[in-house]
């Protein structure tokens, strides 16, 4: 797809992290918009500075020697961007730093309005302390207490389809406003009200003496009919008032950037829903993003979007990973013996130093291993709010400096290992970081995302094969044949229980004929017993696993120590 | 590059807030010389709710029917007993207050009622001199003295006299090295990794303890004991660095005050204060990497030793497991020098 020549703007993206913040820039170039560079710096929004602006700053500093062009003048950034080349067009803002969004949800019924608005709060940063429906056992008296020791930042209400039940929610909203009388003004709760719209005004006019009210369309508007995306960007806006008030600085950059600072999740998603849409929508796309204080997975087919983030991740998110994640799990993934009392150590110690860098090979294996887990737990995680979340997703975009900061074949092993895929897919890293900052530029200009995504800013790391077979160990099952462009041939046989790399170079064309050898299914997603299609060879090439799917790692821990270094050394160590 | 501080200082002028998590009272005055455990300011905490439903208890139709038989006032004081609304007449329908309370709200025919709650009491957190009051919020605390930051504390607040039990940075706390002579003091140790340490710590009614570094096995259980537990150097077997070693083994038999607060999102630290009649200036709370630097190395190998910067890597470094990250030459107290990455560095100051 070719896009028009552009003569617009530069644009800066920054994205505040609770470890880094990080600056892009975008400039066009040839006609184009291009990505120019990026940088990051330690954020400041804790002690001592309490304000983002150092944290800006310095990575500002960062890209201006990165990229030769000027952006301060006089510590200040300079927008819009001067004839003499100094500054920048457009400031866009996204975030994810700040502690948890507490948050109550109060609804209807458990598994109609109650389960979608968790589901809401679920797509960003908040911490669900409680939820209240109808059949909620507890008397009224003690509901408004559970509110309270809650301390919430936000209360999410839904219920009632549209032209549905309207003396529920009207009692939902008596008891709220009977609660935020006693909370002192201060410390009262946003509310977000996604229920029956034809009590919006009603909600409003009952709740705004008390505090902030902010109308979402109903994400429930009929039983059978979930509408999250509309909550989204709402919720998007109730959380940005809280973090207004917890981040310095905030606000004073919110009036110079073009529109609204929005969550990084939400960028992130917005960007995995455009990406589906320029890829098969059919097929759809996911796109996991492992941070240092949460985890992100967005799915995207067909213009839908199931998007859930965990606070578990590999900074100050790693208490709450090593809740739900035990030692032994991570443990399996050693390729080398390392004692479990000294990888809870390490990873316990990783918690006090979030920003630290696995400086040993020792702590860089616990990396990757913990990184492994805390996929598959973010994955669960999701499917359990979105049951019908199907492997068959192509591609999966992956980010995040725990996957992408070493070579590509173990970036790609840590993917394979986490996700085990069925059927065929491809494996693509963004290995800047890019993905939130493209989907928070994304509404003020929609060219800038295609061009960059065009412009390779992404690294393919190569298509993956899963076929699922029952066979025995070490027995041939697939017929391999590989017609180079160049007119060779190679036609090879693939076993059970392995990982095998296809000789194909990145960048090299190939069509890939695939031949049963025994009964099994090579894809869910297509029929028929020979499959054939073209390949373009990524970063590791083409890979065919045939480990089986769940994938069952050796109890023997020298054994499967020997077969995981095996694993590596055949994606390229 | 940002570089984190921790403060390891011998003598400083060290000045902290402490506020009540909602509004309350300041029960401190300014210039009250006071007590790591003196109480400051105190609030009280919303007691639990009544809710009573006037119009259907009264069995009446309409809302205002119950409005016009309540007989209270939005913040008015009822006693156990204390009428709330009646009918009236011979056969008067009484609605009596359950519990002494106060009465919240009165809506749609509803009477919100809140019982007394706890009282939360806000403690000082060091041994200092009030010297700023915000009124119904809290105070400003200073003191002159040493001040050492850890890096993990279980929240309690005491202090008590030091006893400097390490024999050697790495040398390990367990019940045999414990005995009744340390009942009531604040024992500072290399290391500790076993729960019966930490339990034996708690009979003893130790006052705090200071320690290199702990076991993460041992977290719930620090986190149970009832005395402040502040950990230095981290996680693992992490030798208490020779600064802090130093520094508390000169201060062996002073008074000490702990505050093992930790909060990791607003970047609160667990701290050490030893009060000194001296006069210091305050400490350096923002810094950056450039040669000459103090830093302590914060992860393995090299995890708890210090050294100076001599040389500031360009470009990024090739680490030995492959990464490239901005790094510096180290020169340790060993006269070893070695390459960290920056990430893996704070500055003390």
């Amino acid at each position: 797809m070719t896009t028009p020549h552009v003569d617009a703007e530069s644009v800066l993206a920054i994205d505040i992290g609770s470890i880094h913040t990080r600056a892009f820039f975008f400039d066009v170039v040839d006609g184009q918009y291009r990505f120019v560079g990026s940088s990051r710096a330690s954020s400041t929004v804790q002690s001592p500075f309490f304000d983002i602006s150092e944290g800006i700053h310095h990575a500002l500093l960062g890209l201006q020697e990165i990229t030769a062009h000027v952006f301060l003048e006089e510590s200040r950034l300079v927008i819009p961007s001067r004839k003499d080349g100094v500054g920048v067009d457009q400031l866009i803002i996204s975030y994810s730093a700040g502690p948890a969004v507490r948050t109550v949800v109060i609804g209807l019924l458990e598994d109609v309005s109650v389960e979608s608005a968790k589901r809401l709060a679920r797509s960003t940063y908040c911490q669900i302390l409680d939820t209240i429906g109808m059949n909620d056992r507890r008397k009224p008296e003690m509901q408004i207490d559970a509110i309270l020791q809650a301390q919430p930042d936000l209360l999410i209400i839904a219920g009632g389809t549209d032209q549905g039940a309207t003396r529920s929610v009207a009692k939902i909203i008596d008891l709220v406003s009977l609660a935020l009388q006693i909370v002192q003004r201060e410390q009262r709760p946003e509310i977000l009200y996604a229920g029956n719209s034809t009590l919006a005004k009603h909600v409003r006019e009952t709740l705004s003496r008390y505090t902030e009210v902010l109308i979402s369309p109903n994400i429930r508007p009929a039983i059978d009919h979930e509408h999250l995306i509309a909550g989204h960007q709402v919720l998007a806006d109730a959380t940005r008032q809280i973090r207004t008030r917890q981040l310095g600085g905030l606000q004073s950059y919110s009036s110079i950037c073009s529109v609204e600072p929005v969550p990084s999740s939400l960028a992130f998603a917005r960007m995995i829903r455009f990406l589906s849409q320029i890829n098969n929508p059919q097929k759809g796309v996911l796109g996991i993003d492992i941070g240092a204080a949460s985890t992100i997975v967005a799915g995207s087919k067909a213009g839908s979007l199931d998007l859930s983030v965990l606070p578990i991740g590999m900074g100050n998110g790693m208490a709450n990973a090593l809740e739900m994640i035990s030692i032994p799990e991570i443990a399996r993934w050693l390729p080398i013996h390392i004692p479990e009392a000294d990888v809870r150590d390490y990873l316990w110690h990783k918690y006090l130093h979030p920003g630290s860098i696995p400086a040993t090979q020792e702590s860089l294996v616990i990396e990757q291993a913990v990184t492994r887990q805390i996929i598959i737990a973010a994955l669960h995680h999701h499917i359990s709010s979105y049951s019908n979340t199907t492997n068959g997703y192509e591609p999966v975009l992956a980010s995040g400096l725990s996957i992408s900061q070493t070579t590509a074949g173990q970036s790609f092993l840590i993917l394979l290992d986490s996700l085990q895929p069925n059927g065929i897919t491809t494996f693509v890293l963004d290995p800047f970081g890019l993905t939130t900052a493209l989907g928070a530029v994304a509404p003020v200009n929609t060219l800038l995302p295609v061009q960059v995504v065009e412009s390779n800013a992404y690294l393919n790391l190569g298509t993956v094969i899963s076929p699922i077979s029952s066979a025995k160990y070490g027995t041939p099952i697939l017929r391999v044949k590989i017609d180079y462009e160049v007119g060779e041939q190679l036609i090879l046989d693939v076993r059970q229980g392995g990982i095998t790399m296809l000789p194909i170079q990145p960048g090299q064309s190939a069509n890939v004929y695939l031949k049963p050898l025994r009964p099994l299914i090579i894809d869910p997603n297509r029929k028929g017993d020979t499959l054939s299609f073209k390949i373009v060879g990524g970063a590791c090439g083409a890979v065919i696993d045939t480990r089986g799917r769940p994938l069952v790692l050796p109890a023997d821990a020298a054994r499967r120590r020997d077969l995981l270094r095996k694993w590596i050394l055949t994606l390229g160590g | 590059m940002i570089a984190p501080v921790t403060h390891i200082l011998p003598l400083t002028l060290v000045s902290r807030s402490r506020m009540l998590p909602s509004k309350g009272r300041v029960t401190a005055r300014v210039g009250q010389n006071v007590n790591a455990l003196d109480v400051v300011a105190e609030a009280d905490l919303p007691g639990s709710h009544i809710l009573i439903d006037v119009r259907r208890i009264l069995g009446l139709r309409r809302i205002d029917q119950a409005h016009r038989l309540i007989e209270r006032k939005p913040g008015e004081r009822v006693e156990k007993g204390d009428i709330l609304a009646q009918t009236g007449g011979i056969l008067s329908k009484v609605i009596r207050a359950p519990e002494t309370s106060h009465i919240v709200s009165i809506q749609k025919g509803q009477i919100l009622l809140e019982k007394s709650g706890e009282k939360f009491e806000l403690k000082a957190g060091l041994t200092g001199t009030i010297t700023k009051i915000l009124p119904e919020r809290g105070v400003f605390i200073e003191t002159n003295g040493s001040l050492i930051q850890g890096l993990w504390g279980n929240g309690h607040i005491n202090q008590g006299l030091l006893h400097f039990l390490a024999k050697d940075p790495l040398g390990e706390l367990n019940r045999a090295n414990l005995d009744v002579t340390l009942r009531g003091s604040v024992v500072v140790a290399g290391h500790v990794n076993k729960a019966d340490t930490l339990q034996a710590c708690d009979e003893l009614l130790l006052r705090g303890l200071i320690l290199g570094s702990m076991s993460a096995d041992l977290l719930k259980i620090a986190r149970k004991v009832t005395f402040p537990v502040v950990v230095i150097d981290g996680f693992g077997e992490i030798p208490l660095n020779q600064l802090v070693f130093d520094l508390l083994k000169a201060h062996d038999k002073r008074d000490v005050s702990l505050n093992a607060g930790w909060d990791p999102i607003r970047g609160d630290r667990p701290e050490v204060v030893i009060p000194l009649p001296a006069f210091g200036q305050p400490p350096q709370e923002t810094s950056i990497f450039i040669n000459g630097k103090t830093v302590r190395v914060l992860t393995m190998p090299y995890a708890g030793r210090i050294g100076k910067i001599v040389a500031i890597r360009p470009g990024l470094t090739k680490l030995s497991n492959g990464l490239r990250v901005s790094a510096a030459e180290i020169l340790l107290e060993n006269s070893q020098v070695v390459t960290i990455p920056l990430a893996n560095l704070d500055v003390l100051e």
